[in-house]
């Protein structure tokens, strides 16, 4: 099974609350407010950390839940927020190049 | 030989709002003395602007009036648009033009989108919110149409000064928040008056059985704050400048929950 990279869309507005992620879409206004899991993915989504490694450092200490089960889980919260265009996926690692240009990160 | 152009009158009044002087031109003495009464109390020192709009009046545009304001930037201008204006400002010069009608309400959205797109590049908001001063402190009562704004600001003490029944206007300063009165107004069709002060607290108003206030969580305080803000540029530059602006002050003004009854009492929690 081939790796997957996540990272986050330089173009949304983050500000962390008392441990709540919310979210802005620069291209919309969109507000996303992220739970726990989602909170985690996005700040470790640096583009170059595989998903699994991400799973098995960050997310199963953190919710005592089986690794393939989490992995699944994070795969498919990290392509739900990819549909929202707050973050990247990819089979390679996602450099900070691979944003639309004109885009500070 | 006859004359074949004449010198039309300029007339000319600057508008200070937030403490930003906005200098708007027209050759329509009627209009101008519309000017002067809508915004009585606050006009400003005419030899000092920020901003100047020449306002150019045309017969309504009946093509499309209520069509949705929208506001973009090219190249340095901004381009505001609603069915019945069509504004342009640069920002390098400070220089515009507003195409609209006699209608003094195109003018006063016109200035609302203007401090919204200076304000959000120095942290400051325009709120869905009415706000008074009581005991030299200023409390924004913030929430939709119907939440109360306009019934809270007819309830206030006469000790309480009115800055807005409808939109306030906060600026950050020396690491709080000044509020500061507008003459833009909702349902009491009364303007604010013109006076600043420190902002103490923000009530997000819910009506009830009861008076009472309660803390509310930071992030739902943020969540609420952003969907009062006054937002009309989808650049996502000001996006980000407002989501952040939002929670600076979430982060430095008290959020309370205030559910009341629509009468006087209410007041005897405030200030």
């Amino acid at each position: 099974m081939s790796k997957l990279y996540v990272a986050r869309n330089p173009r949304v507005a983050a500000r962390c609350l008392e441990g709540e992620m919310m979210l802005m879409s620069g291209r919309d206004s969109t507000l996303f407010t992220l739970n726990k899991t989602a909170t985690i993915l996005w700040q470790s989504a640096d583009g170059t950390t595989p998903l699994d490694e991400i799973v098995a450092r960050r997310i199963c200490p953190e919710f005592d839940v089986e690794p393939g089960i989490a992995l699944q889980d994070a795969e498919n919260l990290a392509r739900a927020l990819a549909g929202h265009d707050i973050m990247q996926v990819s089979e390679q690692p996602i450099p900070p190049s691979a944003w639309p240009t004109g885009v500070s990160r | 030989m006859p004359e074949l152009t004449a010198e039309v009158d300029r007339l000319s009044l600057v508008i200070e709002v937030g403490g930003l002087p906005v200098r708007v031109n027209t050759t329509d003495p009627g209009f101008f003395s519309m000017l002067q009464d809508r915004y009585a109390g606050f006009i400003g020192d005419s030899e000092r602007s920020a901003i100047e709009l020449d306002i150019d009046l045309h017969p309504p545009d009946v093509a499309n009036p209520e069509a949705d304001v929208r506001v973009t930037h090219h190249m340095g201008r901004w381009s505001l648009c609603r069915g019945d204006f069509r504004a342009e400002w640069e920002t390098a010069s400070q220089r515009g033009w507003i195409r609209q009608s006699k209608n003094p309400h195109s003018l006063d959205a016109v200035l609302r989108i203007l401090h919204t797109l200076v304000l959000a590049k120095q942290g400051g908001l325009l709120l869905h919110a009415a706000s008074a001063v009581r005991n030299g402190k200023a409390y924004l009562f913030a929430g939709v149409s119907g939440a109360g704004k306009t019934t809270i600001a007819q309830l206030a003490p006469p000790d309480a000064v009115l800055l807005s029944d409808e939109i306030s206007y906060v600026r950050k300063q020396d690491g709080g928040y000044l509020a500061f009165g507008t003459p833009f107004t909702g349902e009491l069709a009364k303007a604010g008056e013109n006076v600043s002060a420190p902002v103490a607290a923000l009530y997000l108003l819910a009506k009830g059985a009861e008076n009472r206030i309660e803390p509310v969580a930071s992030g739902e305080a943020a969540r609420s704050l952003l969907a009062n803000i006054l937002f009309f540029a989808a650049e996502e530059k000001m996006v980000h400048a407002a989501f952040h602006a939002a929670f600076d002050f979430a982060s430095r003004v008290q959020i309370l929950r205030l559910t009341f009854v629509p009468d006087g009492r209410v007041w005897e929690l405030i200030g």
